[in-house]
């Protein structure tokens, strides 16, 4: 029995590759296991290597595992790229069609299974990947009747013989399987899960979820990957709250239009990925001089340029504190699980609103898109706070004087009305403004309103600034990352505590303003500090520089690859320290 | 009833003694009082350059934004709140050069405002350089040799975007840019109309008196149906575009707030940003 297992499945894009992983992994979650995927793509429609690869296990995972106990190729290259993953028990379950090689170097062993064959007679090629979903379940001796609801659900539209005629496929191929290798097959069997209904998602859902939760009415974005989900997922679910999403010409429309509307009283969001964000910067600027609440998320991918499209990177962190021309006021806070994506998404538009500031929600495209087990989400955990939006009847203005929108303050947050307003009219410029919004080149103006509009920020109520894991007052090693290495970090940390090694985990929530006073202590306590992050340039580890201090002790540990950190490979960087 | 001496305020415009741009800011203050409009129900949404100080001198909602996005903001702001009036306003350097692909894509999207552009067919707050205006020859500051690129014709552009509502005047024409400028409040979703608005400092070529010699009026134009596209479309040609007056005008296609799929008849600002638990338990469902 084992308690964990890590399932690849891969051919060409196209193939329907995803598909299978999704039927494989939806009726595993539904048995109570825990779930974490990752996809590699190409930014391509058809053809082109893909492969799926899932961790299944009985406790929760955050991480894609270091090796693999299955795998299933539909092509040669399939095997050829990923062999090497397949640790010395693991098995290949190809495609007899493609007669596969099993390369030498390698002590898994290799089943060919006439996926394609047996899905052709028994009507179409197109049924192999559940002949292989068959297949897999041999291997794992589970019982085929688990995946007949999934199945039903994905072909149920298409009747009851396309239902039937999948399940059939399945069975094929579990039987198939059984008989010919028999004896000589490595079954590995899962211990059984706790059965428990869990949700099976992506970060980007979390995030559009958390959006709607958090009364976002309008968003206007433009396609891209890794955001494009948030808005998909927002058009089909705004029309029953009344709002509305427009895709727009481009990335300056999207962030100007959702400031536009932000400036109309609802709550608006626009989402993209690093060269969307480079377009908007500008707009930012604008929300952050004129107080307009805006929530931009930036699923960060390979840069710069087009870079990295389809792969996994963090290089986005100090463009997104600092890339606007001028100096403004910002938030952008970077959730590390699904299940934070969905609140801090949520709470995003509380914070615009209170700080009348753009928050950026900071994901990344392993977060955003790693398919994963999610634990219960707390709706009644989500508020509605409108920080110092007017909503009582004004008095009426003297002399036609305007409405001190950007009132100097104690706190610095002067009190917003929306157009429609009866005494509220004010002006909004992206020149520098007195109270009212009228320009003002005054240099006593200047220092004021540039003052008030910082002071904003001085004292920012964000839940949890740094998450940590610390059970040690004096820690030989204090990990640091930010995003989706949350699980890379936790296993390695187990496993540097069983080498005899005390370690402490933070992981960065609150990236701007940065929390160093919530960071200092554990940086103190630490003999070491390492800092993970996919980039070149180590940026999380210069903000704590800059921020904390104590360069002497802190290492940084990039990696720019495309790919996710494994743990084995944090492990062994945190041990070479020692 | 807010008259249009409730949309002045006391803000002293900083445009040059002559400027074009007076003209349209009274007359906007006069069509706002004509419709009907109380000051607090009026967005005016303006870009940068000269003509973007405007949404700064008129008693309404005002957002004077940055270089060439005035259209994306004010649609966002309709689309906020449908009960609002709507005003986008900018230079020909705003709508037709870097603000060129939303003077398009809203057009074509035809949400339910009025855009004015003032155009003046030179760069004017930066001190005289060629605008997508500028007639081939016309020598600037960046075209010391004469523009040697053709300039844009926005009447036709509209036309071909597939605009339902396109009219041209000139700012001198007081009575007639009141009377389009309500006539654009008033149509049933996207309304362009460009202004002659002559540059007194930088362009000594389309000066008043140029225009008073070249401009046509379509009320002069025998037999003119601005309901007819083809014909609107070659009248167009024929003036080389200098014709004053209701160019086209579509009431039959509707605007994009009445196709948007679910969207509220009432403002969004008025929407309840709470979801119920049922309503949440089933999104949460289809992740099961």
């Amino acid at each position: 029995m084992i308690n964990q297992l890590s399932w690849k499945v891969g051919g060409q894009q196209g193939e329907g590759i995803e598909s299978t992983g999704e039927i494989f992994a939806i009726a595993l979650n539904r048995l109570g296991y825990y779930l974490y995927g990752y996809r590699h793509f190409s930014s391509r429609i058809k053809g082109g290597h893909t492969n799926n690869k899932i961790r299944v296990s009985t406790t929760q995972v955050r991480s894609i595992s270091d090796d693999l106990d299955i795998l299933v190729a539909f092509d040669q290259e399939t095997i050829d790229l990923n062999y090497k993953e397949l640790h010395s028990n693991g098995v290949i379950l190809a495609d007899a069609k493609f007669k596969p090689k099993k390369p030498e170097d390698t002590d898994a062993s290799l089943y060919a299974v006439p996926f394609t064959e047996i899905a052709t007679e028994l009507g179409t090629s197109l049924m192999k990947n559940m002949v292989a979903i068959g297949a897999t379940s041999a291997v794992l001796d589970l019982d085929i009747h688990v995946f007949e609801e999934v199945v039903r659900e994905i072909f149920g539209k298409k009747g009851d013989q396309v239902v039937a005629k999948n399940m059939e496929a399945i069975k094929a191929g579990y039987n198939y399987t059984q008989e010919k290798m028999d004896g000589d097959l490595p079954t590995m069997q899962l211990e059984k899960a706790d059965g428990k209904h869990r949700m099976f998602m992506i970060g980007n859902d979390a995030i559009a979820m958390g959006a709607l939760a958090g009364g976002c009415r309008f968003m206007a974005a433009y396609p891209i990957t890794p955001a494009s989900d948030i808005m998909e997922y927002l058009i089909k679910k705004l029309p029953a709250l009344g709002g509305a999403v427009i895709q727009t010409e481009d990335e300056i429309a999207a962030c100007t239009m959702a400031i536009g509307a932000s400036y109309g009283g609802v709550r608006a969001l626009t989402a993209s990925s690093g060269p969307g964000l480079s377009l908007k910067t500008e707009s930012i600027g604008l929300a952050g001089i004129t107080e307009v609440p805006l929530v931009i998320v930036d699923t960060q991918r390979g840069g710069p340029s087009t870079g990295l499209p389809t792969k996994q990177e963090h290089s986005d962190l100090m463009a997104m504190i600092y890339g606007t021309h001028g100096e403004i006021p910002k938030i952008v806070i970077a959730p590390s699980t699904v299940e934070e994506a969905f609140y801090d998404t949520a709470e995003a538009f509380n914070l615009a609103e209170e700080y009348q500031c753009p928050v950026i929600v900071l994901s990344d495209l392993q977060l955003s898109l790693g398919k994963q087990t999610v634990e219960p989400l707390d709706f009644s955990k989500v508020e509605i706070r409108r920080g110092k939006l007017v909503t009582e009847e004004l008095p009426e203005l003297p002399n036609k004087e305007y409405f001190k929108r950007y009132e100097v303050t104690e706190d610095g947050i002067s009190p917003r009305t929306i157009p429609g307003m009866k005494n509220g009219i004010h002006h909004v410029t992206g020149v520098e403004h007195a109270e009212t919004g009228k320009p003002s080149e005054s240099p006593v103006n200047r220092v004021q309103q540039m003052d008030k509009r910082f002071r904003k920020i001085e004292h920012i109520h964000f839940n949890t600034p740094v998450y940590k894991n610390a059970p040690h007052e004096e820690a030989d090693l204090l990990i640091v990352g930010f995003n989706s290495t949350r699980g890379v970090i936790e296993e390695a940390m187990g496993r540097l505590e069983k080498d005899g090694l005390k370690v402490n985990h933070a992981h960065v929530r609150l990236v701007h303003p940065f929390p160093a006073d919530e960071l200092r202590p554990l940086v103190q306590s630490a003999k070491k500090v390492i800092v993970i992050e996919n980039n070149a340039t180590g940026q999380l580890a210069d903000l704590i520089k800059m921020n904390v201090g104590y360069p002497e002790k802190i290492t940084k540990y990039v990696k720019y690859d495309g790919n996710p950190f494994l743990p084995h490979e944090v492990h062994s960087k945190c041990k070479e320290l020692f | 009833m807010a008259t249009f001496k409730d949309f002045r305020n006391d803000v002293k415009p900083n445009w040059c003694p002559g400027c074009g741009d007076f003209s349209v800011q009274a007359a906007i203050q006069r069509a706002a009082a004509n419709v009907g409009l109380d000051p607090e129900n009026l967005a005016v949404v303006s870009g940068i350059g000269c003509s973007g100080r405007i949404s700064g001198y008129i008693n309404s909602y005002g957002f004077h934004g940055i270089h060439g996005r005035s259209l994306p903001i004010a649609q966002g702001v309709k689309m906020a709140n449908r009960d609002l009036t709507v005003i986008a306003s900018g230079g020909d350097g705003d709508g037709y050069a870097i603000g060129m692909s939303h003077t398009i894509h809203a057009i074509r999207r035809n949400i339910d405002i009025t855009y004015i552009v003032m155009d003046n067919q030179i760069y004017g707050l930066t001190k005289g350089q060629t605008s997508p205006r500028s007639a081939v020859g016309f020598k600037t500051k960046s075209t010391p040799m004469g523009s040697i690129e053709q300039a844009i014709s926005p009447m036709e552009m509209a036309l071909t975007a597939g605009a339902t509502f396109v009219a041209q005047s000139f700012s001198t024409d007081l009575k007639d840019l009141v009377a389009l400028i309500e006539a654009g409040i008033n149509h049933k979703g996207f309304s362009l109309i460009n202004v002659f608005s002559p540059c007194v400092t930088y362009n000594k070529i389309n000066t008043y008196d140029w225009f008073k010699e070249n401009l046509t009026k379509l009320s002069d134009v025998e037999g003119y149906d601005s309901t007819n596209r083809k014909m609107a479309m070659q009248t167009l040609m024929k003036y080389n575009g200098l014709v004053t007056g209701l160019i086209y005008e579509n009431n039959e296609h509707p605007s994009y707030q009445e196709l948007v799929h679910g969207y509220d008849e009432k403002p969004l600002t008025k929407s309840d940003l709470t979801l119920n638990q049922e309503h949440f338990d089933k999104l949460v469902a289809e992740f099961m």
